[in-house]
């Protein structure tokens, strides 16, 4: 592999990884917030122990997502250093912000509240629990405004005597088409994650019975309608993010249907056979009419521009001339399936939990509760497939239209150092990853904390428990 | 003040902020096996810093997140340049990072050891190759004419960023031992200063050479002999102090050595960011490196505004957890068996 080839496996395998932990983060944090209101408002025991529960498995994401969080921010001037320099105008900016706006409060009042038990009174720690919410979700939205401009960069102009792109508005920036739909289908990622894990271990309870699983019934139905209701607002709002897309970056969505002739209308394909390359014909199995049109432009008879076409267009219009500018059909096609289809395995499992509650046999659905268990991996494979679907439905460019992802490379790193630098964050990443996973199994498996009594003078003294 | 220069400064202080707070977040890391004798005592260690730890470490990421916005020429040069190094900096931190929360989650004295060998590891590390790292914009770093890195992993050792770094590590473990001094009771309190005791001179010598070695190489301005004096005479009050058993003033001295020793090296490194020592022609500099004006601009209204108001729920946060954390108290969080 040369080093184009490893910095990019590298950045892929790291962005990833960190995106296991960021949503599982974002969602649960606000997931426990809403426990601990509930706490606050009726000072209802199970409540407070649920908080605690979750807010364990809340710790042990954070601990991973923050350490991988800062491979991501080194790795631009580290792998990427001549991208680094080129865009840091403007890309910069929203993540200078997002240290100063957002993780600053994220971090701060995380320790504020898994320390703040017994020193806070109770309105100033639920408050810091809503902070460490709002802090983590407002990290993801400078981080999709970062993301969305290397999507489509608006807001600038280029420079004359540098050639690389100027900061002129951040209002543009941050009213970039793609931005908006981008991170609230994000958001609403985050709480598919954090429901489905929340509904997985409370399932894991029901199923085990005992004095718990009356306690964890109240998770059980809260994640099935949080999974439910955000797995629905995240096609509504992909479908958004997909129409912005059409207009930004046609050759996204072109590739992603492996679309090589221009449509109108257009019928999306379920399952298909070939026709990743130009010069291979698909076997197309089953398809549906007018979905296609509808999906990408919002109109059943809307037109969807093929790769041919685009290519061809490219070719004239950038210095680059006659390259390749559409990414790999076959990743691109599968990711936006896997994405789609595993998120209607969610919405599936929720209704299917809808209607066990609906009936009032939650608690004894036996293979519900392991079918629901095991639904945990369903958003980590949905989410991976659509970061896959957006980053490399980007390439060839690192910065749509304006730089090549060959191009921002950093000249001074040898390639032996990038596969040095990824053989090690692997292995890291490889332990690291089991030993999270075995403690989140092992604190599920643990159980909620011991109930106390209202006045139970030994709360002050045992009150740490979420300390190390 | 031009935005350039401001923005300089602004790097400037989140680096010293970092190494202010952050500084006795590794001194900890790496001293809390010894100056808890037992379990209880490094758990009292570890808890002092608990809730603050995690907010400190935000000053870092800023400070890159800040480089690369307002100076990415800078940014994007040092980091490729520093490449190993701060992969061994990021091993560093995150198995750190990750110590303090897993440490505690299984009852066994193996998988404790574990973690804290990594903590330890981790916060050595960590100091002494951010101190290296920033050592080598002064000592000078092989720069071509294009402002790209020429040299090898060898070519970042430089004496200077060496001596920093040194620095940096034995200030962070005095400053870890002062702040447990003030931050913990009994034994462990009597343990930590005896380490500050014991770390204090060598501590103070780095010091004074590190100024000396700054002053020698960096620009000669008031402002960089003011710093320059400020963290000798702090080390100097830091000695004496520890001598004293003045918990208090002991921490205070050794938080303005750490940050004066941090803040007169980007004292001395203005007008540059990052010294050329292929050819002095070569270096960058604020001017040379700076985002536009509009984006300074815009990142300099965000900072006025939100600035003040981290500084002022962090401060909030060590008044909340003002109180000393006792080791017995930090025996009874022991976890339920499972």
């Amino acid at each position: 592999m040369d080093a184009l080839e490893l910095a990019r496996a590298q950045f892929a395998m790291t962005s990833i990884y960190h995106f296991f932990f960021v949503p599982v983060t974002i969602g649960t944090a606000l997931l426990v917030a809403v426990l601990h209101t509930q706490w606050y408002r009726t000072r209802k025991e199970d409540y407070r122990r649920l908080t605690r529960f979750f807010g364990g498995l809340l710790l042990l994401s954070v601990a991973v997502g923050v350490v991988t969080g800062l491979v991501q921010e080194f790795q631009f001037g580290m792998d990427w250093s001549a991208y680094a320099k080129f865009v840091g105008d403007v890309f910069g900016a929203p993540l200078a912000m997002e240290g100063l706006a957002a993780f600053f409060l994220e971090s701060t009042f995380l320790g504020v509240w898994v320390f703040g038990w017994s020193v806070l009174p109770r309105g100033l720690h639920l408050a810091s629990a809503w902070a460490v919410a709002i802090g983590s979700a407002l990290s993801a939205m400078f981080i999709i405004a970062a993301n969305s401009w290397m999507q489509n960069p608006v807001g600038y102009e280029i420079n004359a005597s540098t050639g690389a792109p100027q900061l002129t508005s951040i209002g543009d920036v941050f009213s970039n088409p793609v931005f908006m739909p981008a991170y609230l289908h994000v958001l609403a990622t985050a709480l598919v994650y954090a429901g489905a894990v929340m509904l997985a271990v409370s399932a894991w309870h029901l199923r085990r019975g005992g004095p718990d699983a009356k306690v964890f019934h109240r998770t059980a139905k809260l994640a099935i309608w949080v999974v439910l209701i955000a797995a629905l607002a995240q096609f509504h709002l992909g479908g958004k993010l997909g129409q912005a897309i059409t207009v930004n970056q046609p050759m996204k969505v072109a590739a992603m249907e492996a679309q090589w002739e221009t449509c109108q209308p257009c019928s999306f394909s379920l399952v298909q056979i070939g026709g990743y390359t130009p010069d291979d014909p698909p076997t197309k199995i089953i398809q549906i009419p007018y979905l296609l049109s509808w999906l990408a432009t919002g109109d059943i008879n809307g037109k969807v521009t093929g790769i041919n076409e685009l290519q061809a267009q490219y070719a004239q219009q950038y210095p680059s001339g006659d390259i390749q500018y559409y990414p790999d059909v076959f990743v691109q096609y599968w990711s936006m399936r896997a994405m789609a289809y595993f998120a209607g395995l969610a919405v599936l499992i929720a209704l299917w939990g809808v209607f066990l509650l609906w009936r009032r046999r939650l608690d004894d659905a036996r293979l519900f509760h392991r079918v629901a268990t095991w639904s945990v991996f369903i958003p980590f494979v949905m989410g991976t497939a659509g970061w896959v679907l957006t980053e490399n439905g980007r390439q060839p460019w690192i910065v749509d239209g304006l730089m090549l992802t060959k191009d921002g490379l950093s000249p001074s790193v040898p390639a032996a150092q990038i596969a040095v630098s990824m053989t090690v964050f692997f292995l890291l990443y490889a332990v690291l990853g089991i030993i999270a996973a075995v403690l989140m199994v092992r604190h599920t498996k643990r159980g909620l904390p011991p109930e106390q009594q209202p006045d139970d003078p030994g709360e002050r003294e045992r009150a740490p428990e979420l300390a190390y | 003040m031009d935005l350039p220069v401001l923005w300089f400064v602004i790097i400037a202080v989140f680096w010293t902020g970092f190494f202010v707070l952050e500084g006795f977040d590794f001194g900890v890391g790496a001293l809390h096996t010894w100056i808890g004798r037992d379990e209880a005592g490094r758990r009292a260690a570890i808890n002092a810093i608990g809730p603050l730890w995690d907010g400190n470490e935000v000053w870092l990421i800023t400070a890159g997140a800040a480089t690369f916005a307002a100076f990415p020429a800078w940014y994007a040069t040092w980091f490729s340049a520093l490449y190993l190094a701060l992969v061994l900096v990021l091993v560093a931190l995150i198995i750190r990072g990750v110590s303090f929360e897993f440490r505690g989650k299984v009852d066994s004295s193996r998988w404790r050891s574990t973690w804290t060998a990594t903590m330890v590891v981790g916060s050595i590390l960590a100091p002494l190759l951010i101190g290296v790292g920033l050592g080598d914009l002064l000592a000078g770093l092989p720069i071509d004419a294009s402002g790209e890195f020429t040299g090898t992993f060898i070519d970042l050792l430089t004496p200077f960023g060496l001596l920093l770094g040194a620095t940096l590590l034995a200030l962070s473990l005095l400053h870890g031992s002062t702040f447990l001094a003030v931050k913990t009771d009994g034994e462990v309190r009597d343990r930590a200063l005896r380490a500050a005791s014991g770390l204090r001179w060598a501590a103070a010598v780095l010091v004074i050479a590190a100024a000396a070695a700054t002053w020698s190489l960096g620009g000669r301005t008031v402002l960089a002999a003011v710093l320059g004096a400020l963290s000798v005479i702090g080390a100097v009050a830091a000695v004496v102090a520890i001598g004293r058993r003045r918990d208090g003033w002991s921490f205070v001295a050794t938080a303005v050595t750490i940050g004066a020793t941090v803040a007169a090296l980007f004292a001395g490194l203005y007008p540059d960011v990052l010294v050329s020592s292929t050819d002095p022609a070569y270096s960058l500099t604020v001017a040379g490196t700076a985002s536009g004006q509009y984006a300074l601009t815009v990142m300099t209204w965000v900072a006025v505004v939100l600035f003040p108001v981290v500084l002022i729920y962090q401060g909030w946060t060590a008044y909340v957890f003002r109180a000393r954390v006792s080791s017995r108290a930090a025996l009874q969080t022991t976890i339920p068996a499972a």
